[in-house]
């Protein structure tokens, strides 16, 4: 009995809610209502995973401070931007122009960010990017109210110069798909390892998300470099891992790269993976008592391994906690908004980090090689690495 | 490039080039004998490589997934012509491309229903998992050496069915005239559904023996079947033979392309396309 009361009172608790929300001017509820926080992130097809990391870390972010922002209540949104840039404008502005969010948090492709990028900007509203690396983002297009938190496309690269020159190795070839993210990984790799004193060799590619790479695997046999630096990710990683070592090339000649070439593909790779070198901005293995302490609590809520997308959505939600704290949850009053998270230090799974003036995070970029199936961490490759910014004019 | 270099990737070039042959043979042979334009023909290169996925976990062999896989997908083959194409033979070429246009998008949402968005890999089997060396760190797979290996008997077979055999000498007639091929007892429907099935197990087995080498993904089919048109446009619509010289040169320089020129790369084999079209505009073999 008790449970179909319940279910009664509920339902005309939310018919009246609805109902007075319907009759009530815009006006009325902005300001008696909760904060309006927006997801736009890829929740079918292959970036799914991704995206649902980074709302779980976003949630688990607000949850420890109790679950509001600046001692607002929260409302969530959500859309699946399905990863299909053709539709990111058109899905932002649903959040933006049907839901009235105060906060659009997304994400994961670049192509899509673009979408965002361009509402963001006519718009106005506060966006926060937890993951997609587009340069255009934080340099040319960057502006006042779009904040990253997770890297640009060339940031992890730029840090492979300094330790691969180190180890001796000063011929490298390059090689990545031919498509933006990997045109802007090659660019913070080349300036990272020429100002080292390194040579690239030859600059090798393919189209997206193409995985032939039995002719230019023969190429690099046959150049014979010192080092391999590449930039894959996902299942197209774990065919070039397998394909590289299949191809002999393995114990040959050392394979370096963007850490996203070992994120979530150990399994699947087995053997072929070890020893691979490459650098990022997280490791599962950061041997750190806040990092420990991050992944146990998202063990424990989520039944799931966090990852770095996690990471970037939890410290999303940390940096937005910030900002709404310090204008105690009005965040129409933007410039004192933006300018408490332009500020903000956040105390990161990855270690600390804070924002450049086109706000993009400055932050250590870690040494890891593949150890028994593991990103192992070996050192800091680069310490508080920031992204050049080019061409950003902040309005 | 030295020799070993150029050797191997020469035959990089060939095993590709065959592997666009066996796509681009049964789409120009069934343009050429009922003249339908069928551009889900890449749909079933991808049919292919998911089958081995799926089959080759099931029996846990390649071999067997690849007769499995070939045996359903002729199946398919036989179904699609009888419920579908057999009733555009006479009708438009944009109502035939409109019809394999929108098959794209059917086969492309039932491989996301069935397998979902992932990509998957499909082991190289044991037997032809390893490499021959050729300098102290050039080596050839075996298995690709098999790939190639298929694709030629294939060939071959293909071409003494047409010009050999009986069931061939009517397959001609009926291209060359189809009224009048029937008129003379020819069952040209039979006909039909026979090259169909065949072009459609072509670019299934095609899939299949492709997938250890080039993953199993979305959209594979897509990018595949541009490569056939230009394989088909440059060795001249409906022509066999033209399609065995064109997919090889086709091979070449993407191959080569890729590896001397990997900035121009993605768009020298169209470079080729429009060069041989202003020199030949009907393309290599009139059929």
């Amino acid at each position: 009995m008790t449970s179909r009361r319940l279910v009664l009172t509920r339902s005309a608790a939310v018919i009246g809610a609805a109902s007075t929300g319907l009759l009530l001017p815009s006006i009325v509820r902005a300001q008696s209502s909760k904060v309006r926080v927006g997801f736009m992130l890829p929740y079918t097809g292959t970036f799914a995973p991704l995206g649902v990391a980074i709302e779980n870390g976003f949630r688990m972010a607000i949850d420890e401070q109790g679950g509001k922002l600046g001692g607002r209540e929260i409302e969530w949104f959500k859309v699946d931007d399905e990863s299909e840039p053709s539709k990111g404008i058109e899905n932002a502005s649903k959040l933006v122009q049907r839901d009235k969010v105060d906060v659009l948090v997304g994400t994961v492709h670049s192509g899509v960010q673009m979408g965002i990028q361009k509402v963001a900007r006519d718009s106005g509203v506060l966006s926060i990017i937890p993951n997609a690396g587009v340069h255009a983002a934080t340099r040319a297009l960057c502006a006042p109210n779009v904040f990253r938190t997770s890297f640009t496309n060339s940031q992890p690269t730029l840090a492979l110069g300094k330790p691969m020159m180190e180890r001796g190795l000063k011929k490298t070839v390059w090689i990545t798909w031919k498509y933006a993210a990997g045109d802007e990984a090659f660019e913070g790799f080349r300036d990272g390892y020429t100002k080292a004193g390194g040579t690239v060799v030859k600059e090798l590619g393919l189209p997206f998300p193409n995985v032939e790479f039995q002719a230019l695997l023969t190429e690099i046999a046959a150049l014979k470099p010192d080092a391999v630096a590449c930039f894959f990710a996902g299942g197209g990683a774990v065919k070039f891992i397998k394909d590289y070592a299949a191809a002999g090339l393995k114990d040959k000649i050392p394979l370096w790269g963007s850490g996203f070439l070992t994120e979530g593909v150990l399994d699947a790779v087995g053997p072929a993976g070890e020893g691979i070198m490459s650098t990022m901005h997280y490791s599962d293995s950061l041997d750190t008592p806040r990092n420990k302490q991050f992944r146990l609590n998202y063990a424990k809520t989520f039944r799931l391994q966090p990852d770095v997308y996690g990471v970037q959505g939890y410290d999303s939600g940390l940096l937005l906690i910030q900002g709404a704290n310090a204008v105690k949850g009005d965040l129409g009053n933007k410039k004192a908004l933006y300018a408490a998270m332009e500020g903000a230090v956040i105390d990161s799974p990855r270690g600390k980090w804070t924002m450049s003036r086109a706000h993009n995070p400055v932050q250590d970029i870690y040494l890891r090689r593949v150890e028994k199936g593991e990103n192992k961490v070996i050192g800091v490759a680069a310490k508080a690495l920031s992204d050049s910014g080019a061409g950003c004019k902040m309005a | 490039m030295d020799l070993a270099n150029f050797l191997i990737q020469l035959l990089n070039s060939v095993q590709y080039g065959l592997l666009l042959f066996m796509l681009a043979a049964g789409l120009t042979l069934i343009f050429g004998i009922m003249g339908v334009v069928n551009l889900a023909h890449g749909s079933f290169y991808m049919l292919g490589a998911y089958l081995a996925y799926s089959l080759s976990g099931l029996f846990g062999s390649l071999t067997a997934a690849v007769l499995g896989g070939a045996a359903l997908a002729v199946l398919f083959g036989l179904a699609l012509e009888w419920l579908l194409f057999r009733h555009f033979y006479h009708r438009d070429h944009l109502d035939q491309v409109l019809l394999t246009f929108g098959l794209i998008y059917v086969f492309e949402e039932l491989r996301s229903i069935l397998w979902g968005d992932d990509v998957h890999s499909v082991a190289v089997p044991k037997a032809l998992d390893w490499s021959i060396p050729l300098t102290d760190t050039l080596s050839y797979p075996a298995y690709r050496l098999f790939m190639s290996a298929v694709c030629l008997v294939l060939a071959l077979g293909l071409y003494l069915l047409i010009s050999r055999t009986r069931l061939g000498m009517k397959i001609r007639a009926g291209a060359f005239n189809r009224d009048m091929a029937g008129a003379l007892g020819i069952n040209i429907k039979l006909i039909h559904a026979v090259v169909f099935a065949l072009g459609v197990g072509l670019a299934a087995v095609a899939g299949m023996i492709a997938a250890p080498v080039s993953s199993v993904y979305p959209n594979m089919g897509s990018q595949v079947l541009i490569m056939c048109f230009v394989v088909v446009v440059i060795g001249g619509i409906g022509s066999v033979r033209g399609a065995l010289i064109s997919a090889l040169l086709v091979g070449l320089v993407d191959t080569f392309g890729k590896v001397l020129l990997p900035s121009v790369a993605s768009m020298l084999v169209y470079m080729l396309m429009a060069a041989v079209l202003l020199w030949k505009p009907q393309g290599l073999f009139k059929a």
